[in-house]
């Protein structure tokens, strides 16, 4: 038995034979010619035809993965059309002599080399693009037919150095069980392609690669990004139950859309997804989720390039609330700070932003521009069940003012003569300071939200994108997940709803211990909504366990 | 000359899905679009140029617009950036 660790690019599991092929396009040596015009011309010929040929893939890839994912291949297209490329081909050809397919070669290496030099990781996978195109360009002038992949035979696990997303969407999912590559990484194109399909695959092996031998047994893991090579009987029969049970579960869930979130015991809980733009509703309905538990609404500062006005704001939240149509949208007022920069609100750089002039901070300070958001928000909240809370709360000073800020609004409001309706108003619980002192914030405020990422990152002094401490960010280490259970329980004692809408709203080895505390509404990103269902379905709440607090 | 400025807040950034999306309305229109990041200028309707500005979430690029329209054509482009990225 060999065991291989590399990078987990797609989930699932696949049990087969793994199958090497020799998709590695061979380089063209340097070539020069005299007749540059006519080499032109074959580079012509050969660029049409493969604007051609990717046309043809854009048609199939879209009825395989859908519009979205296909439109790599129109970019080809349109790179292959680019100025920029076309030139510097042309002029490879005219000034040096090279051929045609040596000056095609040339040119892919070196927008593939700028890319790959790039500090952004998602451009740095563009590289592969890049040669994606242009070998295809060279294989037309060579007069050599691609790796066809779609002519393999039998059910195998393809082992190759890498794979071009050309190639990925050619992939035949009755015959190819998974795919296993050196190199690669999470957001390429190939990975996204074979998440989207459903391929389970495992990137990123290096030089472990050539431990395989064509035709081994291997078991593909593409949870963990493990390959297990020649398994023993025992592993091979675990595999065989996990792979049947995945299969189950991805149908599962489909099953769940308008099943309603309660556990064994009969306790309902809601799940909600949360949104950075009005757009992102339609996902959340796609999921069926039952509200939005986080509407951000920094958005609205960031596009309109100046401070948004209340017709506009009122509009924004106006359309969300309408097409909830009666669900819950819980918008979270202004959460800007010196490292949330928004243009036309100045602020000036801040040695530690996080700890800084932020969110109701600046609120409170800034009341003009805090009024309008009120206003706009309580003219929205005729339209639909709207709940608005303030982020970074560490005083009950504080919700008194938000509060009395909304009542001034409201008379307003009455005086102008201008509809208005009512809202939940609640609090976001993200200090420790907040969680410690909620059983007096309770009696203030109509709900909690925890925000899960920023209390970590207070409570546990540690800024998560710090690349030398990022691995000491943990939700579930036990002083986070006791103020949690605090700020549950003085929710519960005054008979306030509490939600959690961080990142670990979706970790579904805390959910069991958030509902246990007294959660009741867990809001998501709106692609996990049905995973959390199934788990909130499979929760028992009225049988005894080991109090979870008491390890923590 | 007309000129604006607009913040990303897509948050793969200017990647080529968009990128090519913007590449394709700056051929639409009639004006000259220059993408300016840092100083860096590209033309609008070159794709390796705009991708090659490596743009990513947060970052504020400015839009150049030269041209008879420009004025209307500025709008425009305005409107597409904020429905699109």
């Amino acid at each position: 038995m060999k065991r291989l660790t590399g990078i987990g690019a797609s989930r699932g599991v696949a049990i087969g034979k793994v199958h090497f092929i020799d998709n590695v396009v061979k380089r063209v040596e340097c070539d020069t010619v005299v007749d540059t015009v006519l080499e032109m011309e074959r580079f012509e010929e050969a660029r049409l035809k493969a604007i051609e040929m990717l046309e043809e893939l854009h048609q199939k890839a879209k009825n395989t993965v859908g519009p979205e994912e296909s439109i790599i291949f129109e970019i080809h297209q349109l790179l292959l059309r680019d100025n920029d490329y076309v030139n510097s081909v042309h002029e490879l050809i005219a000034k040096s002599h090279y051929s045609a397919a040596y000056a095609a070669q040339q040119t892919g290496e070196r927008f593939a080399q700028m890319f790959s030099a790039m500090e952004d990781a998602y451009l740095r996978e563009r590289s592969a693009d890049m040669i994606d195109i242009s070998s295809r360009v060279v294989r037309l002038l060579q007069g050599e037919a691609a790796y066809d992949v779609s002519q393999i035979k039998g059910q195998i696990i393809i082992a190759a150095k890498d794979l071009l997303p050309s190639e990925t969407i050619q992939l035949d999912r009755d015959r190819v069980l998974g795919f296993v590559t050196s190199g690669g990484s999470q957001v390429s194109h190939s990975s996204i392609l074979a998440r989207t399909m459903g391929i389970p695959s495992v990137i990123g092996l290096g030089d472990q690669l050539a431990e395989l031998v064509d035709g081994d047994m291997i078991v593909l893991d593409g949870f963990n990004g493990v390959l297990i090579a020649n398994p023993p009987d025992k592993l091979l029969k675990d595999y065989h139950c996990k792979q049947a049970e995945y299969q189950l579960y991805r149908e599962r869930l489909q099953t769940l859309k308008g099943v309603p979130s309660r556990t064994q015991d009969g306790v309902e809980i809601e799940i909600y997804g949360n949104i950075g733009h009005p757009s992102d509703v339609d996902s959340v309905l796609a999921n069926d989720g039952q509200g939005v538990g986080l509407f951000r609404t920094e958005f609205l500062y960031m596009e309109y390039g100046g401070i948004p006005s209340e017709q506009t704001q009122f509009e924004a939240y106006r359309s969300v609330l309408e097409r909830m149509n009666g669900r819950r949208v819980v918008v979270r007022t202004l959460d800007l700070g010196a490292d949330k920069a928004a243009p036309g609100i100045s602020l000036p750089a801040e040695e530690n932003p996080a700890l800084g002039y932020r969110a109701l901070r600046i609120c409170l300070k800034e009341q003009a521009l805090f009024k309008t958001q009120l206003r706009a928000l309580l003219r929205a909240a005729l339209y639909g069940h709207l709940a608005i809370m303030f982020p970074m709360v560490i005083s009950l000073d504080e919700i008194r003012q938000a509060k009395e800020l909304v009542e001034v609004c409201r008379e307003e409001l009455e005086q102008e003569g201008i509809p208005y309706g009512d809202m939940e108003l609640g609090i976001m619980i993200e200090t420790p300071a907040a969680a410690l002192l909620s059983d007096l914030f309770a009696p203030e405020v109509d709900f909690f939200s925890i925000g899960t990422n920023d209390l970590t990152q207070y409570t546990l002094a540690v800024d998560r994108m710090n690349m030398k401490v990022g691995d000491l960010y943990d939700p579930r280490n036990p002083a986070v997940l006791r103020l949690v259970q605090i700020a549950a329980e003085s929710a519960r004692r005054h008979g306030i709803w509490c939600g959690v809408c961080g990142e670990s709203a979706a970790d579904r080895r805390l959910t069991e211990h958030y509902l246990r505390m007294g959660v009741t509404e867990l809001s998501v990103t709106p692609a996990s909504i049905l995973e959390m269902r199934e788990k909130v379905l499979s929760i028992n709440l009225s049988t005894e366990k080991e109090h979870f607090m008491s390890r923590v | 000359m007309k000129e604006f400025h607009y913040t990303i807040r897509d948050e793969l950034g200017l990647h080529a899905r968009p990128a090519s999306l913007l590449v394709k309305k700056a051929g639409e229109l009639s004006s000259r679009i220059v993408v300016v990041k840092k100083g860096r200028k590209v033309d609008a309707r070159r794709l390796f140029g705009v991708m090659s500005l490596g743009i990513r979430c947060g970052d504020a690029i400015k839009f150049k617009l030269e041209g008879p329209k420009e004025e209307e054509e500025a709008e425009l482009l305005k409107r597409f950036c904020e429905n699109t990225f």
